[in-house]
């Protein structure tokens, strides 16, 4: 327990949020693969994941799929693509956000498509009754009532990447990763349990900020209907996806 | 290829290290989890509490959680045990609410019929509500086995054996060959440990291909798992 004591004050040491290798530096670029890899993954993912949902088609084609990648080991494949790209420190970006990306995807797809395959059935079809298009339907219908699950899914792939890019610092990038792997050789373990400490705390602020923001985006008409028995089984679901991260 | 044959008795115990590191997590976790996950499911005080507990145990980076394991436990950092505990941590954290869903998705009626016939709350467990939430649990499993395995390889980090060795060996010798060869080799037994689990499945649930509304569970469960 001593070196957990050893750790805090490390990390409360002023000398340690100055520099490249301070704390706010590392933090600010954890978050930034982080940030950077949500947005080309949600990019990908939440589109197909819309179109399948709304659709119906390639369902059990992406449960496949998502599933076989949960057995890609994520150190392999960032050393594979660093090592098949080279070019050294200058370029490790790449195979890094390319992996993180890989690991975002299911969690988001999973999330958009089960969302939109959540509404009611015949919520949809008093849509299309009213004489909206597919569009409008999607957007007006789909969407919002499918936001909550989505940013479950959200929720579980910024943990995963959070938890993932420490190992990106193996590959000589940035992030908390520094800590743990460059002191890890030095039998430095104070310095080990620090990165280990920011990227726990980092993963549990954005969780929770995550949590807010899944609470604030249940729409209000599906707030006020939620005590009625056909609706409480679609939120029970929305529930068990969000929390299973 | 030529080097995987030349290479072959170093991969192979590679392979067999892995292999058992990935098997003690697996299983402590599935009977750690169940118990927890059918009290979750039992008492609603308790509910809450540990999903939310379970859900804060998977936020941890796994990563971390492994180098800080010496410190918790006090062994050294070579030790197999701190990866073993870790994965396990991780299993259940998965597990328990797949836990809590599978037993919630067992009849009422069942149950109640059950207790009407005169079964005590201890054989209704054993023979009632375990083998219905049979299905649901293997779907969990499943997903437990391939993360597991998956994650062995971060052990390589901290010095640890397993195919993850081939990626930080492959990787400081700049040979793509040999970590190509540890990925192949770690899907490669995600693959087999799932196919046994669903053989286990078809020998120990009979009932599970039959009864429709257990499959359906398994289906949001599979949803769920690629949420997690």
């Amino acid at each position: 327990m001593n070196l957990f004591a050893d750790a805090i004050r490390w990390i409360m040491d002023p000398a340690h949020w100055t520099g490249a290798n301070g704390i706010p530096n590392r933090v600010a670029e954890h978050l930034g693969y982080t940030a950077l890899t949500v947005v080309i993954a949600a990019l990908i993912a939440v589109s197909l994941g819309l179109y399948i949902g709304h659709t119906g088609r390639f369902r059990g084609l992406v449960v496949g799929v998502t599933g076989a990648l949960r057995a890609l080991p994520t150190l392999g494949l960032l050393v594979y693509l660093a090592v098949l790209f080279g070019g050294g420190i200058s370029f490790a970006l790449v195979p890094t956000i390319i992996v993180l990306v890989v690991l975002a995807i299911p969690p988001l797809l999973a999330g958009a498509y089960s969302g939109v395959e959540s509404v009611d059935g015949r919520t949809v079809d008093a849509a299309r009754s009213m004489g909206m298009t597919e569009w409008q339907i999607l957007w007006k219908v789909e969407v919002p009532l499918a936001l909550p699950l989505s940013l479950g899914g959200i929720r579980s792939a910024v943990l995963q990447v959070v938890a993932t890019a420490t190992v990106a610092a193996y590959i000589s990038l940035g992030g908390l990763g520094r800590y743990i792997i460059d002191a890890l050789p030095l039998r430095n373990y104070t310095e080990v349990l620090v990165g280990a400490l920011l990227v726990t705390i980092l993963a549990l602020v954005l969780d929770g900020i995550l949590v807010v923001c899944q609470r604030l985006t249940v729409p209000a008409g599906v707030r006020a209907i939620r005590k009625s028995p056909e609706q409480r089984s679609t939120t029970k679901s929305a529930r068990t996806v969000s929390a299973s991260a | 290829m030529t080097w995987v044959f030349a290479n072959f008795e170093q991969i192979w115990s590679l392979t067999v290290a892995h292999v058992l590191l990935s098997i003690a997590p697996i299983i402590c976790g599935f009977v750690i989890a169940v118990p927890i996950g059918w009290f979750a499911y039992r008492f609603r005080v308790s509910r809450g509490v540990v999903l939310t507990v379970c859900g804060l145990l998977y936020t941890i980076p796994s990563l971390a959680l492994i180098v800080a394991m010496p410190t918790l436990l006090g062994t050294k950092i070579l030790n197999p045990l701190n990866l073993i505990v870790t994965l396990t941590i991780y299993a259940i954290a998965l597990m328990v609410r797949t836990a809590t869903d599978a037993f919630e998705a067992v009849s009422r009626d069942v149950i109640s019929s059950s207790t009407a016939v005169g079964f005590g709350a201890w054989r209704r467990f054993w023979q009632v509500e375990l083998p219905l939430a049979g299905p649901v649990l293997l779907a969990g499993l499943r997903v437990v086995s391939t993360s597991t395995v998956s994650l062995v390889t971060l052990g390589a980090l901290v010095g640890m054996s397993g195919l993850g060795y081939l990626f930080t060996d492959g990787y400081q010798r700049n040979f793509p060959t040999e970590i190509l060869t540890g990925i192949v080799g770690t899907v490669l037994i995600a693959v087999v440990f799932d196919v046994l689990l669903v053989l286990l499945g078809r020998v120990l649930l009979p009932w599970a291909r039959v009864d429709e509304a257990a499959r359906r569970g398994a289906g949001s469960v599979t949803v769920k798992a690629a949420t997690a």
